[in-house]
Order: structure tokens, then C-alpha cells, then sequence
């Protein structure tokens, strides 16, 4: 018994010397700063920055190898205590979201084809380009919702991508999946938007989609500033973006949308109730 | 005695019954030939006619860019009324050439025949690709660069695929019994090119007629026949080579690699209308066939021809049709209408009507049956595979070999959760390929 609790001690005793003086002597040195921002570096590894994770991104900005303000999903005030850190002046990026230029749903976009298989945007975007007759539209089949690392995508039940303009943080990880390129990144500031992905002409818009920009040119002639419309598909001039609610009455098809007012048909996101501010991290 | 085959496998109700006893019929020429710049696997030929030329039959329209590519040719003669893209049957608008025949079918003057005796190896591979010569059982490989093995492979081989295990499709079957002089002469020009003697033809034993007649005809020209087991995919190419020579084909080679080239029946009967007569590829037989279509015939089509003008050749629809799939049902492509037109690889077109597809359920949960590891020719683990495409692990999915797979189909055949097996492989396949060329 005491032979047992001796030799166990003892070790126990030996193992724990060890590890202490191998913990002193092969100590790794690790700048202070690059632990203090990781800690304040929003831990989504969403790979906004371009780094796979934000322990990397946080040993980039130390050693100087990446620029400070990449992390949109922290927001200008991470850029700000970054800089604070590292003793540099904080240049903040204008906050941006993503957003879905689309709003045909299944029951307002007609289909090629029924599709049956694989529940992946980009796998049916394979068969034919996709089963939405529109070659702009979006697919709904969820691809964005699953990468989005901040929940802030939802699928209606009509088959829609819809973006929560409080949630998004701008990582952009929703663009780069989708095969359609229906995602763009806007300007948080500019709530409203012309919501349609299709160049094609408008008479062949009509035949596939009830809320489709028909390049019509009313929102144009009501607000010259606000509007640009290229290769037959309306967009708002962010720059002048205030002035471009002002005509959403006269689209004769609906497609020009101001989040401030409300989301897509079918989407459970409500528009916030106070002026949009820029996104926070729960 | 027991039939040669492959292991894995199945037989799918063969729907060979609609056309099998139909002989080749010329189908007349429809009022527009729609030809596409993309009829084979490599890059597209880039068309070399404008609107408003006239051109004869058999004269190229589309140049072949690169070494794997062939030219393209006008299936009659005419006018060009468009170069424009159009529907494609890959569903895709693509680059076309248009024609509207002149109904006088001339050929162009400049296309001289010769016998193959007095042509070199060399010669008669320019000449094959040239004509345009594509694989014809579906896969449409460029025919010259199976012909030019790199010299360290010794070639011994040479398999000829009449094993048509396709459900429903007969054109290979026909034109085995009806044109078999043509047949063993392409196939005497193939054995000239390659320098080997060894030949056997493969065919399924659902065929018996086409077995006789070819043994009888290919004795003399020691071409040996093989009958082989009635199951699917005994026409795949690696599995046909396992089944006849035994020899396996390495994972991610080629079948020269265990010194064998297979060439499809309908190959090798082009290539003797190339050498013989100069003609290159502009027209092939095509099954049209299933239970929405009236009735089902084997056609002689020109390259280019809309199905919609093949199915009225065949006494029109037979109900509303649901589903048009290019090719055979188990590995064809689903169309989206009859204004497509068929091109070099279309070796049949079939028509169901809704009443003839199985009732489709809601893709539910893999069960762990095992039955798609049972069926599958190249071993894969389809479900293993598939589970790690749908989470995006595209790393495991190379691991557990998704690239070999030949995408036949057996797996979601089998599937009692009706998933889709294959698309799942082949969305993981397209991942690996796109992660290893931006390594």
C-alpha cells in the first residue's frame, strides 16, 4: 500500500519537474499584441480577410504581412482597437452587406425543368444552368445559407434567398459560392435596390418572371441621379442612393425593393424599427 | 458454359423489344440542320463559315482547335442561314452552324476515297481525324487520339464494342446485322493503324443474330467474338476489357495502359466510309424509341437534325411526353425540348410519357443497405462518397476514389432512397477537379 502510494507519488513528482522546466525552456514567445487581438477579433473564422481563421489573421497584422482593416465582420470598431494596438491610425472601410438581387420566388419565377436532385445550388446550376428559366435568378436550394458562418441567410419557403441586413456582416462568404452571381456586396447605408439579376430583354423578363426589371426606364425618368440602367437591368447609383425610395411606387413590376420598409415576400426578417447602424456581433 | 463479364453490375428491363427487329430507315432531311461547334470530349471547333455561304455535303464548317478536337462537317448541301449560339443538348445555348439543305445532297467534289492498302499508319490516322471521327458509343473521344498511343505502350489489342448493354437503345445491333462488310472493314483499316493483329468483338448474348452473323463473317479475317453476359455496364470500357482479356485497368490510366484500345461498332464503321470513300462523319444511326413514341424505328439521322423531325419520322408522339432523354436511359442526358438536335454521340433518343416513370419519392435517408457498393463496376463506396459531396468534404471524396468513378448510374438505379448517388459523385468529382487546378 504505502510502496504504491510512494512509487505513484514519486512520478508524479518527477513528471511534474519536467513539464516545468521543458515549459520554461521551450517556451514559445508570443508578441502580446497578437494574443490581445484575438481576443477581440470576432472568432467567426469566416475567412473575410482572406486567412483561414482569425488567429492567423491576428499573427498577420503583427508581423505586418496583412492590413489591419480587413475584418468585416468586426466592424469599424474592431478596426478601431486594432489600430489602437498596433499604435497606427485606423483607416475604417465603409460597412457593406450582401445582398440578393432577386425576388423570384417559385411562385413568381417560372422553371425549365423540374429538379429533383441534389439539394446544392451549384450541382443544379450543372444540368442546363439551373432549373430557373431566368439565367440571373435565384436558385434557392440553400448553398449561401449553409456557408453563412453567421446565420444571417434564410431560405423561404418559396424557394428564396433572403439576407438579414442586421445579421450580415459583410465576410462575403455567401458571393463566392453562389453560381448565379445573384449576391452582390452594396453599401449598408443604401436600403433600396433594384432586385432582379436579369440582363435579358424585358419582353423575354415578362415571360419568366412577374417581378423581373423589365429595363422599362420610369425609375430613371423619375430620379436621373438615383438610377443607371445597363445591358437592360435597372441599378441604383449608390452614391445618390437617398434619393431612390422616391419612385418605388412607380415600377410597374415591383422589382425595386427598400429594406428599410420591409424584406421580400415570405421572409421572417423584419426591418429595423430604429435607422440601420452598423452590424454587431452577438 | 458460363458468359465472360465484370464483376458488379445489373440488368435493368432492357426495352430492346420496340426496335430491335426495325431496320435501318434513312431519315429524310428536315427544313434546318442546327449544327453545334461542340459535338465531342475536347475543345470546340471554331466554325469557319459565314451567313449566306452555300456549302456541299461533307465540307468542313468548323475547324478542330488543339490536338484533341476534330473539324466539323456540313451534313448536306445548302446555305448557311446562321452562325449563332442555340440550344445544345447539354441544356446550354451554344455556338451552332444553321443550315437550310438545298434537297440536292451533293457532296463535295474534293473528297476522295483510297485504299487503305497503299496508306501509311500515319496517313490513314490524318485521314480519320480529318472525317471527324469521334467515338460513337456515346462518349464521343476524339477516335485519332485513341489511335496514338505513346510509342512506350505496346498496344496488342484491339476490342471492338458491340455490346450495346443500353436498355432500349438497337442502333449498334442493326447495324452489326445489316452492315457488317462495312463493320470489318473498318475494323481491317483500326488493325492497320494500331499494327496489331489480336481483335475480338464484344457482344452481349441478348443478341444472338449479331453474334452468328460476325462469327461466321469475321472467321476468315481471324476476328474472334466473344458473347458476354446481359448486364449493365458490360459495354463500359474498362469493364468490357476486364470481362474479354481478364487485364484491369490501373486507377486513373487509360486501357493502352494495359496495352488494349476498344473502339465502339459504329467507330469503326465510319472509319471505313473515311477511307474508302472520303466521307467524313456527317450522319449515324440513332434509336428512336421508348413508349412515347409511336412507333420506334432505328434511323439513319444526318448530324444536326432536330429530334422533333426524328420523331415524326416515327409516326409522331404517343401522348404527352414527360420525360426526353438523349442516349440510353440509364447514362443519357434529360432534354429540355425536341428543338435540340442530335449530334455525333447521339446514339439514341427516348421518349416517356408521365404514366412510365416510377413514382418519384422524396429523397429520404441512406438506409445502409449496401446494394450501391453491390452494383458498382469500379468498387467505390457510392453512398460513402455521396455523403461527403452533400457536406462539401472534398478532400474524402478524393480519398475514397470518387474520380474513378464511370458514372454509369448502377448506384442510383439501386437506391431504395431514391438519392441521387451519381450527381452527388459527380458534383464531388467537379470539386476535386476544381481544387486541383487552382493548385
Amino acid at each position: 500500500m504505502l510502496a504504491a502510494v510512494l512509487s505513484l507519488g514519486g512520478i508524479g513528482l518527477v513528471a511534474a519537474a519536467a513539464l516545468g522546466i521543458a515549459a520554461k525552456k521551450f517556451a514559445v514567445e508570443v508578441d502580446p499584441r497578437e494574443a490581445a487581438i484575438l481576443e477581440i477579433l470576432p472568432g467567426a473564422n469566416c475567412g473575410a480577410c482572406g486567412l483561414p481563421g482569425c488567429s492567423g489573421y491576428a499573427k498577420g497584422v503583427v508581423d505586418g504581412s496583412i492590413a489591419p482593416n480587413l475584418c468585416t465582420p468586426g466592424g469599424s470598431d474592431t478596426v478601431e482597437k486594432i489600430a489602437h494596438i498596433l499604435g497606427v491610425e485606423a483607416i475604417t472601410a465603409e460597412p457593406k452587406v450582401a445582398v440578393v438581387f432577386c425576388q423570384g420566388d417559385n411562385s413568381k419565377a417560372a422553371e425549365k425543368y423540374r429538379y429533383l436532385g441534389l439539394q446544392d445550388c451549384n450541382a443544379a446550376q450543372k444540368i442546363a444552368d439551373g432549373p430557373k428559366a431566368c439565367p440571373g435568378g435565384c436558385l434557392g436550394l440553400g448553398t449561401c445559407e449553409r456557408v453563412c458562418p453567421f446565420g444571417a441567410i434564410e431560405i423561404t419557403a418559396e424557394g428564396l434567398a433572403v439576407i438579414s441586413r442586421a445579421k450580415c456582416t459583410g465576410c462575403e462568404k455567401c458571393v463566392g459560392v453562389c453560381p448565379r452571381k445573384v449576391i452582390r456586396m452594396a453599401p449598408l447605408e443604401a436600403t433600396t435596390h433594384v432586385l432582379c439579376n436579369s440582363h435579358d430583354k424585358g419582353a423575354l423578363v415578362r415571360k419568366y418572371c412577374q417581378v423581373g426589371c423589365i429595363a422599362c426606364t420610369i425609375c430613371k425618368k423619375n430620379a436621373p441621379e438615383a438610377y443607371q440602367i445597363e445591358n437592360f437591368l435597372a441599378e441604383v447609383v449608390y452614391e445618390h442612393h437617398s434619393e431612390a425610395a422616391g419612385v418605388l411606387e412607380k415600377c410597374p413590376t415591383k422589382c425595386i425593393r427598400d429594406f428599410a420598409t420591409g424584406y421580400p415576400e415570405g421572409s421572417s426578417f423584419a426591418p429595423p424599427t430604429v435607422p440601420v447602424k452598423p452590424a454587431q456581433i452577438d | 458454359m458460363k458468359l465472360k463479364t465484370f464483376p458488379g453490375g445489373l440488368h435493368p428491363p432492357d426495352g430492346k423489344h420496340y426496335s430491335a427487329n426495325s431496320p435501318i430507315e434513312s431519315c429524310p432531311l428536315p427544313d434546318e440542320l442546327v449544327i453545334p461547334m461542340s459535338q465531342h470530349i475536347g475543345a470546340p471547333a471554331a466554325a469557319c463559315v459565314a451567313v449566306g455561304d452555300q456549302v456541299k455535303k461533307g465540307q468542313v464548317i468548323a475547324d478542330a482547335k488543339g490536338f484533341v478536337s476534330v473539324p466539323i462537317h456540313a451534313s448536306t448541301s445548302g446555305e448557311v442561314i446562321a452562325v449563332e449560339p442555340r440550344l445544345h443538348p447539354t441544356g446550354k445555348a451554344l455556338p451552332a452552324v444553321v443550315i437550310r439543305p438545298d434537297g440536292e445532297d451533293r457532296w463535295d467534289e474534293s473528297l476522295q476515297g483510297a485504299d487503305p492498302a497503299n496508306l501509311s499508319a500515319d496517313e490513314l490516322k490524318d485521314r480519320i481525324r480529318a472525317a471527324g471521327i469521334v467515338g460513337m458509343g456515346g462518349a464521343t473521344f476524339p477516335t485519332h487520339v485513341k489511335l496514338s498511343p505513346p510509342e512506350e505502350k505496346k498496344i496488342d489489342t484491339l476490342i471492338i464494342n458491340g455490346v450495346e448493354c443500353e436498355p432500349f437503345l438497337t442502333a449498334d445491333h442493326r447495324l452489326m446485322l445489316e452492315q457488317s462488310e462495312r463493320l470489318l472493314d473498318g475494323i481491317d483499316i483500326l488493325r492497320k493503324v494500331l499494327g496489331l493483329e489480336r481483335t475480338i468483338i464484344g457482344i452481349e448474348a441478348n443478341k444472338p443474330d449479331a453474334i452468328a452473323k460476325l462469327t461466321q463473317a469475321g472467321a476468315a479475317r481471324n476476328i474472334e467474338v466473344q458473347a458476354l453476359e446481359v448486364k449493365y455496364p458490360q459495354g463500359a470500357e474498362k469493364q468490357l476489357i476486364d470481362a474479354l482479356t481478364g487485364r484491369q485497368v490501373p486507377s486513373g490510366t487509360l486501357p493502352m495502359e494495359v496495352g488494349v484500345v476498344v473502339q465502339n461498332v459504329g467507330t469503326a464503321a465510319a472509319v471505313s466510309d473515311a477511307i474508302r470513300h472520303g466521307h467524313p462523319l456527317v450522319e449515324r444511326v440513332a434509336t428512336v424509341t421508348g413508349p412515347g413514341v409511336h412507333t420506334p424505328k432505328n434511323l439513319l439521322i444526318r448530324i444536326g437534325t432536330p429530334l422533333r423531325h426524328m420523331v415524326e419520322q416515327c409516326g409522331g408522339l404517343n401522348g404527352d411526353p414527360a420525360k426526353i432523354i438523349m442516349g440510353g436511359p440509364m447514362m443519357g442526358q434529360t432534354q429540355l425540348s425536341l428543338d435540340i438536335p442530335a449530334i455525333r454521340g447521339t446514339s439514341g433518343l427516348l421518349i416517356f410519357r408521365r404514366e412510365d416513370l416510377p413514382k418519384r419519392l422524396e429523397a429520404g435517408p441512406c438506409i445502409r443497405c449496401g446494394r450501391c457498393i453491390g452494383v458498382c463496376p469500379i468498387h467505390l463506396q457510392p453512398t460513402t462518397i455521396a455523403a461527403y459531396a452533400r457536406l462539401d468534404m472534398i478532400a474524402e471524396a478524393e480519398e475514397y476514389h470518387a474520380l474513378d468513378c464511370i458514372e454509369c448510374g448502377c448506384c442510383t438505379y439501386i437506391c431504395p432512397a431514391t438519392l441521387p448517388l451519381v450527381q452527388s459523385i459527380r458534383h464531388a468529382k467537379g470539386g476535386i477537379m476544381a481544387k486541383k487546378r487552382t493548385i
